[in-house]
């Protein structure tokens, strides 16, 4: 039904749109006096006013809609049923009087509930047949206020602008009360947590072995909630990654802009953008597959005990899905160096490596180290490859031959399967995510204030 | 009178010979053919002064002489150009050491983002001229007065070079050229960002680099040309029309567009 409507919105608009730009054209075609704006803005003008005004008032009614009707049938509920009823009573005789309002009937209902159903639906139909009403009137009224404002004087191109600024602000205000929003939630939902387990036991703790309490005379907190073995496993993992990742993406970096001729690098350089956009789940099964068995085979080969799970697997295909994304930051950066650097260099007599080598590579070195911060933040929070392919079990180790596990795979294994939402196992994972969150976010304020300072550097 | 005048061109071109001569040089950018069949010989100790109007080629012709046309993918240049009488575009001659040979000073100060010192010892370092530190400080010191910057910068060496004035950075830029010990010195429209202060004291470095050096200048400001070289070359769309004396150029020049150039009715 509201996709109907939404639809026939679109059309009104379309047609304002139409509409006023005809008359606004004949009108200026007429040749009277000079108009300010052009038809088409006259037209925009149309098709904001009768769109805009009619979506706003149907979300704000689909907001609203469902707890108006919700307290207009409870009101009307008879006073004798109702006395002395807690809160849970109440929602729970609400949830039956909607399920038997959509037909769901078990057993026999009383009469007084039937009644509040039939009462539910017959609002719910005149609710939606004044919606459409008043939509549609909110939409006639923009069109007519729109196609009397036709005039020479009417300065329809910075109304149209005006309306569109405010949308534009509406939006970036909406994605920042979102962001808000989930770092509010996730900062309540840790302190829940902190409730449960002291924060400096989370902090500082070297057993991570979350459990939960199977049967109410368990002691809920009876599992280890020490992170410090969990962030281990993402440090190393992170290492690894890096070590592959920089000095791959580093020197094709360096090779493709300041070496390679342009054939080359006409080739070369999507062949990389292609690297960027494999879909980490592949990343993951090719760690699982393909490298995982290749370490545990060339460990036995040395005599090496290898865990199955190793480190060092998800390390290295992580380092992998980074290579394009160091090799373009340290492109960015050797190509921020103004071209006369080079051209000054090679004309002493320098060259092409020792050029890179004194020159480039200190000038780009902010923008290349920023952009490994970057990557390491990435690191930090990927998922799906550590999921696939790290270990589940916490241990406090730096060997990477050894399986280790991560922040991002303990979060994901303590949120799956239903477990109540106050346990501390769940609520463990939001604590886990903030200081993942922090992580990151640090990293990338620090990233960002390396990469504006080499860009200062040469503006 | 006609006579004595060919006499003493004579005695000149006895006393300073010539350092480079280039023999039907074409260049080609891609299908662009930017440099036509130019041939010219440029003199020791002297100043040869290119001129002629924007994208006439000057400075193209400029990048043949030491090689830096070869940092271009899609530039190709065709033709004999000799240094000292041995081709430069020779199999055996090794670019990155000729641009040792014959330096190179930029349209734009391009000061290392280093200090200046490192600015100036950055060349020599790189050809091992300094057997030692004190060496090196012997080099730098010399390039720096030669380029008459010495005074000015001598208690601040290790500032940054790109903290200095636009004048200074580019006598920066010609004492770093220099401190390779050059033979040949190319500037490409080296006061064209610089105030008349700054182009009149880099002027007179020109003119007292030319008892040691070969020196190329590109150039659009035609009195400059007058001031300071004693060849003048004009280029006109790839094209070099004319080259002969400076004060010959600028009095009576035998090519009627060198004529309207000079006096300003194109270009
Ligand atoms: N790197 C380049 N790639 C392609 N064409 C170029 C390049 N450099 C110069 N040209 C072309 O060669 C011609 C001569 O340019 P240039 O030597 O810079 O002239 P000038 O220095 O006399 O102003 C121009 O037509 C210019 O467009
Ligand atoms: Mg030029």
């Amino acid at each position: 039904m509201i996709g109907y409507l939404f639809l026939v919105l679109l059309l009104a608009a379309a047609v304002g749109y139409v509409m006023n730009r005809a008359t606004a054209r004949a009108a200026i075609a007429g040749g009277s006096a000079r108009f300010h704006s052009l038809a088409g803005f006259h037209g925009a003008y149309a098709l904001l006013l009768t769109g805009l005004p009619a979506v706003l008032f149907v979300l704000l009614w689909l907001l609203l809609q469902g707890s108006v009707i919700d307290s207009i049938v409870i009101g009307s509920l008879p006073e004798t049923e109702m006395a002395g009823l807690d809160a849970g009573r109440l929602s729970l005789i609400e949830a039956e009087i909607k399920s038997i309002a959509r037909g769901n009937i078990f057993g026999t209902p009383e009469p007084w509930k039937l009644e509040a159903a039939e009462r539910y639906n017959s609002l719910r139909s005149i609710a939606s047949v004044a919606l459409w009403v008043a939509t549609l009137a909110i939409a006639a009224v923009g069109l007519y206020v729109a196609r009397s404002r036709i005039s020479p004087e009417f300065r329809a191109r910075h109304r149209v602008e005006a309306i569109t600024t405010w949308l534009m602000i509406a939006c970036s205000v909406l994605a920042i009360f979102v962001t808000f929003g989930i770092v509010a939630s996730l900062i309540y939902e840790s302190i829940r947590f902190f409730d449960k387990v002291p924060i400096t036991e989370f902090l500082f703790g070297l057993n991570w072995e979350p459990q939960i309490a199977l049967r109410e005379d368990q002691v809920a907190g009876a599992g280890a909630f020490g992170w410090v073995p969990v962030f281990l496993g993402t440090i190393v993992i992170t290492t690894v990654a890096l070590v592959v990742a920089v000095p791959i993406g580093l020197l094709s970096a360096i090779y493709l802009n300041e070496f390679a001729s342009s054939r080359i690098r006409s080739i070369s350089k999507p062949i990389l953008e292609v690297l960027a956009g494999v879909p980490t789940v592949v990343y993951g099964f090719f760690a699982i597959l393909v490298v995982a068995p290749a370490i545990r085979s060339a460990g036995a080969a040395l005599g090496i005990d290898v865990a199955p799970n190793t480190a060092l697997a998800a390390g290295g295909v992580m380092g992998i899905m980074l290579i394009p994304f160091i090799s373009s930051f340290t492109d960015d950066a050797l190509s921020a160096v103004p071209r006369a650097l080079r051209d000054g260099s090679l004309a002493l007599g320098a060259t092409r490596g020792e050029t890179v080598r004194k020159i480039l590579f200190p000038a780009a070195i902010p923008g290349i180290v920023g952009g490994v911060l970057l990557a390491v933040s990435r690191a930090i929070g990927e998922t799906m490859i550590v999921v696939m392919a790290a270990g589940l079990i916490a241990t406090l180790t730096v060997n990477p031959l050894d399986s280790v596990t991560t922040v991002t795979v303990q979060i994901v294994t303590l949120l799956i399967g239903d477990s109540e939402f106050d346990n501390p196992k769940t609520l463990a994972a939001f604590a886990l995510g903030l200081m993942l969150f922090i992580v990151t976010l640090a990293l990338n304020l620090i990233a960002l204030r390396f990469v504006r300072k080499y860009r200062e550097l040469y503006d | 009178m006609n006579k004595t005048i060919t006499a003493e061109a004579q005695i000149a071109s006895n006393i300073v010979s010539a350092k480079i001569s280039a023999r039907k040089v074409n260049v080609f950018y891609g299908d662009t053919h930017a440099i036509k069949d130019v041939s010219i010989e440029i003199l020791d100790r002297s100043v040869t002064a290119f001129i002629g109007p924007s994208g006439c080629g000057k400075s193209t012709f400029l990048r043949c002489l030491n090689r830096m046309n070869d940092t271009i993918d899609i530039c190709r240049v065709e033709g004999t150009i000799e240094l000292d009488g041995h081709d430069i575009y020779d199999a055996s001659v090794d670019p990155v050491q000729l641009r040792a040979r014959v330096g190179m000073v930029f349209q734009k100060p391009n000061p290392f983002p280093k200090s200046i010192y490192d600015n100036i010892a950055y060349g020599p370092k790189i050809h091992g001229l300094a057997q030692s530190k004190a060496d090196l400080d012997g080099i730098v010191e010399s390039a720096l007065r030669r380029a008459a910057l010495w005074e000015e910068v001598k208690d601040r060496l290790a500032a940054p070079g790109t903290g200095l004035s636009g004048g200074q950075q580019q006598r920066l830029c010609i004492a770093r050229a220099i401190a390779t010990a050059p033979e040949v010195l190319l500037m490409d429209e080296p006061c064209s960002a610089l105030d008349p202060i700054a182009t009149a004291q880099v002027e007179e470095l020109i003119d007292e680099l030319r008892k040691s050096y070969s020196v190329v200048i590109v150039t659009h400001s035609m009195q400059q040309a007058a001031r300071v070289s004693q060849k003048t070359a004009f280029f006109h769309l790839g094209l070099m029309l004319e080259y002969d004396d400076t004060s010959k150029i600028f009095t009576n020049p035998d090519h009627e567009k060198t004529q309207a150039y000079i006096t300003g009715r194109f270009g």
